[in-house]
């Protein structure tokens, strides 16, 4: 009988958490959309005149940070099987190393700034296409920021030695945020590649 | 048998413990994450958000209808900056109409309408114990009432509230030296404006989540009310176009405050030029339309799911074409999102592109008909119930239709170039967004009342208000057609400065007349509306006798909706006035085998057992089996 109640409401709590890692498919669609419109701005503008678009190379801090949050992706997916394994010290170890890699790749983004507008291409300009550069990695790190947090959520769960159902729970979404911010990345990279 | 049966009891018991949570004041009124006291909180605030916008339009219909007058009660209440001399200041005017567009258009009618019923019904008539996600739910209700009291705060600041109307159009919102609406104003309108979104991307991201995931056992997609499927494409429309207004405001944001050159070119101000240059303004125009037509179908498409509902449980009637009115709502979906260049025709587009953007505006017609028309099939023959939540649904058809037909003359460009910026336009939108909507949410409030509050309205107060508030609405819009074909342009301060548009005066008085009804109107409702939440009748469970399954909750509220299981669905939500069932209403959850006399062939979706039981039945029930018995 109690077994019985205790496995409807099982059930429910499965559904719920089902529904939970929906929303964050949902919420990342909303946060492409996002991207998808600076990207069409981008490309309405550049068309607009022979003297618009980005007009420099891309510094290669931009490789090095995507190198950085490639491995972070790695280190993350790492720490998400550790968790269900419940190698819990690994698990730790590895979010705090995808913790680390992300603030450096928050650190090379600002460096990469630095170089562009060391070379005069700055952000107020009357070119805008290169402003846009600023406003793509811009609204990017605010991501990342975000993504940061869900990182450190999930590693205080575990330090505080919450159930392994949420454990996995935390992790799975943070996992799945963090991947979403790497190929965000990416598509913003080559966008911009293709571009310049 | 026995242990399932003791499960159910244990499961009632088990929920009953849920029903009292321990709840403090603060986690049962302020900080809940109960849908339907977030469903309360979000209507609530929308009402005062609305009265709020209302008084805005007063006060600059005030000034429409009698420019030359001094009204010293206004400077009583605005103070000598925006009334000097009790006359409205011309930039206090242009701050009016954009706020109270922003506040009608997001505040009320986006999160007030979507808010309040996607909250309130997804999980009542899908048979879920609560959101997705109840914690973001929250977040979204705090997000929105953020923005709120953002908004309204600039109204407190020295150099007064945006005042750059509510499409917020650099280069005028873009340059504060511009007007004194596009300093602090702007910013704090900015500022509301990305809480806002954020408020509406986790509220959205809940009501389809909880759609797709927690619906109960048998509620099949083709099971769901209609209500449910608006609510549904409401929420993906919003999610698909506001983080794109997130993108366009923050690109607004750097040319305003650090000056950059997204949307910014060769300007002079006071003869002064500005550095910003190279910018495209009608970049900004593309981004914020291609949200600003989806918006339009959110604010619209709640209500006409509503709508749906009520018109169908107070005919005693199916919904006439239910496939059709869901296709439909999928059409206008489709279709929001690629008509936004409607909105900028004489901006310079090539008329190729606009061409093409016509023909995807007027294909809308077919969806919007195709509604229409079944309301009307729906209604008619019916055995029509006329409460005050009927009387509301049919004044939103009304509007839908006569709104609804002006779209067809702006939507062709060569029409639009025209009119385009005249009264024509604020007619065509105030009937089929403004007025449809505002009607439709009513429609809501009144039907479902009962079901948020455990009380009904007072019915007398509610013909009252639908009467007034009906026929000032048609008398305020409806001579705005003229004055626009006649090419008045709104936004206008005064009609006293040009010639031509001097006639159109005593025609602005009777507007102004009419807006005042339309507003003392209101106070038939507000009254009714709050003074029944502590004394209206006490409701019973079903008082529409309505199908779905938010009837089927107790009336006095608890934690998790229903007491024990979640209800079962079997059936469509429109069994009305069945042939052959001893009620004009069959509630989803009551089983085929309850109603044998009632079920018919299309009703097993081809289920063979399920057939033969019916045969079997029907033979030994048939008039000939029982004179054999005999």
């Amino acid at each position: 009988m109690i077994a019985m109640a205790q496995y409807t409401q099982n059930k429910e709590e499965l559904a719920q958490q089902k529904a939970k890692k929906f929303n964050l498919w949902l919420g990342m669609i909303g946060m492409f959309m996002m991207f998808a419109a600076l990207s069409s701005g981008f490309i309405v503008y550049t068309a607009g005149g022979a003297d618009r678009g980005i007009k420099t190379i891309l510094p290669d801090a931009f490789i090095y940070s995507t190198i950085l949050i490639v491995v972070s992706s790695i280190t993350m997916q790492l720490a998400y099987v550790a968790a269900k394994k419940t190698q819990f010290s690994q698990q730790k170890l590895l979010l705090l190393a995808t913790v680390l890699l992300g603030i450096g790749f928050f650190i090379v983004q600002v460096y990469a700034w630095s170089i562009l507008t060391s070379r005069g291409v700055v952000f107020v300009n009357t070119n805008a296409s290169q402003s846009f550069i600023y406003i793509f990695t811009g609204m990017h790190l605010a991501h990342i920021l975000a993504g940061i947090i869900v990182l450190v959520r999930a590693l205080v769960g575990r330090v505080q030695g919450i159930s392994q159902v949420n454990n996995v729970f935390r992790m799975d979404l943070a996992t799945l945020f963090w991947h979403f911010l790497g190929f965000l990345w990416i598509y913003i990279y080559v966008f911009l590649l293709l571009n310049q | 048998m026995s242990s399932i049966a003791s499960a159910g009891t244990h499961g009632l018991e088990h929920h009953a413990e849920h029903g009292h949570h321990h709840e403090s004041f603060w986690t049962k009124y302020v900080f809940s994450q109960d849908h339907k006291m977030i469903a309360k909180q979000f209507l609530i605030t929308g009402i005062i958000m609305a009265v709020f916008a209302l008084i805005l339009s007063i006060l600059f219909r005030l000034q429409l209808a009698w420019p030359d007058k001094e009204f010293p009660i206004l400077e009583v209440l605005l103070g000598s900056k925006w009334a000097e001399g009790g006359r409205i200041n011309p930039e206090f005017f242009l701050a009016l109409v954009t706020i109270h567009g922003t506040i009608m258009v997001f505040f009320v009618l986006t999160a007030g309408l979507s808010g309040t019923f996607s909250n309130l019904l997804i999980p009542y008539q899908l048979g879920a114990r609560d959101m997705a996600s109840p914690f973001m739910n929250m977040l979204s209700y705090w997000f929105f009432l953020g923005a709120c009291v953002v908004m309204v705060s600039s109204f407190f600041v020295e150099s007064g509230p945006a005042s750059a109307g509510w499409t917020v159009y650099p280069p005028l919102s873009a340059v504060p030296k511009a007007i004194s609406g596009s300093g602090l104003g702007m910013t704090l309108w900015l500022v509301s404006m990305v809480m806002f979104i954020i408020s509406q991307v986790l509220g959205g991201t809940n009501y389809i989540s909880t759609i797709l995931n927690l619906r109960t056992k048998g509620m099949d997609l083709w099971k769901m009310p209609l209500t449910i499927w608006a609510f549904f494409l409401t929420a993906i429309v919003g999610l698909l176009s506001f983080p794109v207004l997130v993108s366009a405001v923050v690109l607004l944001f750097f040319d305003r405050s650090v000056g950059t050159s997204f949307y910014l070119s060769d300007l002079v101000i006071q003869g002064q030029i500005l550095p910003n240059e190279g910018g495209s303004p009608i970049l900004f125009q593309h981004l914020f339309w291609f949200l600003g037509h989806p918006e339009v179908y959110i604010v619209l498409m709640p209500a006409l799911g509503l709508t749906s509902e009520i018109i169908s449980t107070n005919s005693r009637k199916p919904i006439f074409g239910y496939h059709a009115m869901v296709y439909s709502l999928v059409g206008i979906t489709v279709l929001s999102f690629i008509v936004w260049g409607h909105h900028m025709f004489v901006t310079g587009m090539n008329p190729f592109l606009g061409g093409v953007f016509m023909i995807t505006t007027l294909i809308i017609a077919v969806p919007s008909a195709v509604k229409s028309f079944n309301y009307l099939a729906t209604l008619w023959r019916g055995n029509i119930r006329f409460t005050p939540a009927m009387m509301f649904a049919i004044g939103m058809v009304s509007f839908f239709i006569s709104g609804g037909l002006t779209g067809l003359y702006v939507g062709n460009s060569a029409i639009d170039i025209h009119v385009h910026d005249t009264y024509f336009v604020v007619a065509h939108f105030h009937l089929v967004m403004g007025s449809a909507s505002i009607f439709g949410m009513l429609a809501g409030v009144y039907h479902w009342y009962p079901k948020m509050f455990g009380r009904m309205m007072d019915e007398k107060l509610g013909y009252l208000h639908f009467w007034l508030t009906f026929v000032a609405a048609y008398f305020v819009f409806f001579p705005m057609h003229f004055m626009g074909i006649d090419g008045v342009p709104r936004r206008y301060y005064a009609f006293t400065e040009f010639p031509f548009m001097e006639k159109w005066m005593s025609v602005n008085v009777f507007i102004t007349w009419s807006a005042i009804v339309a507003g003392v109107a209101q106070i038939a409702f507000l009254w009714n509306f709050f003074s029944s939440i502590r004394f209206g009748k006490v409701a019973p469970q079903n008082p529409w006798g309505a199908n779905t399954l938010e009837w089927t909750t107790p009336v006095k509220h608890i934690h998790g909706n229903w007491p024990g299981e979640i209800p079962t669905v079997y059936r469509w939500p429109y069994d009305y006035s069945k042939p052959g069932h001893h009620e004009d209403f069959i509630p989803q959850n009551v089983p085929f085998s309850e109603t044998m006399s009632s079920n018919l062939p299309h009703d097993f979706e081809g289920n063979p057992e399920a057939e033969r039981i019916q045969r079997e039945w029907e033979l030994a029930n048939s008039p000939q089996a029982e004179k054999e018995t005999e």
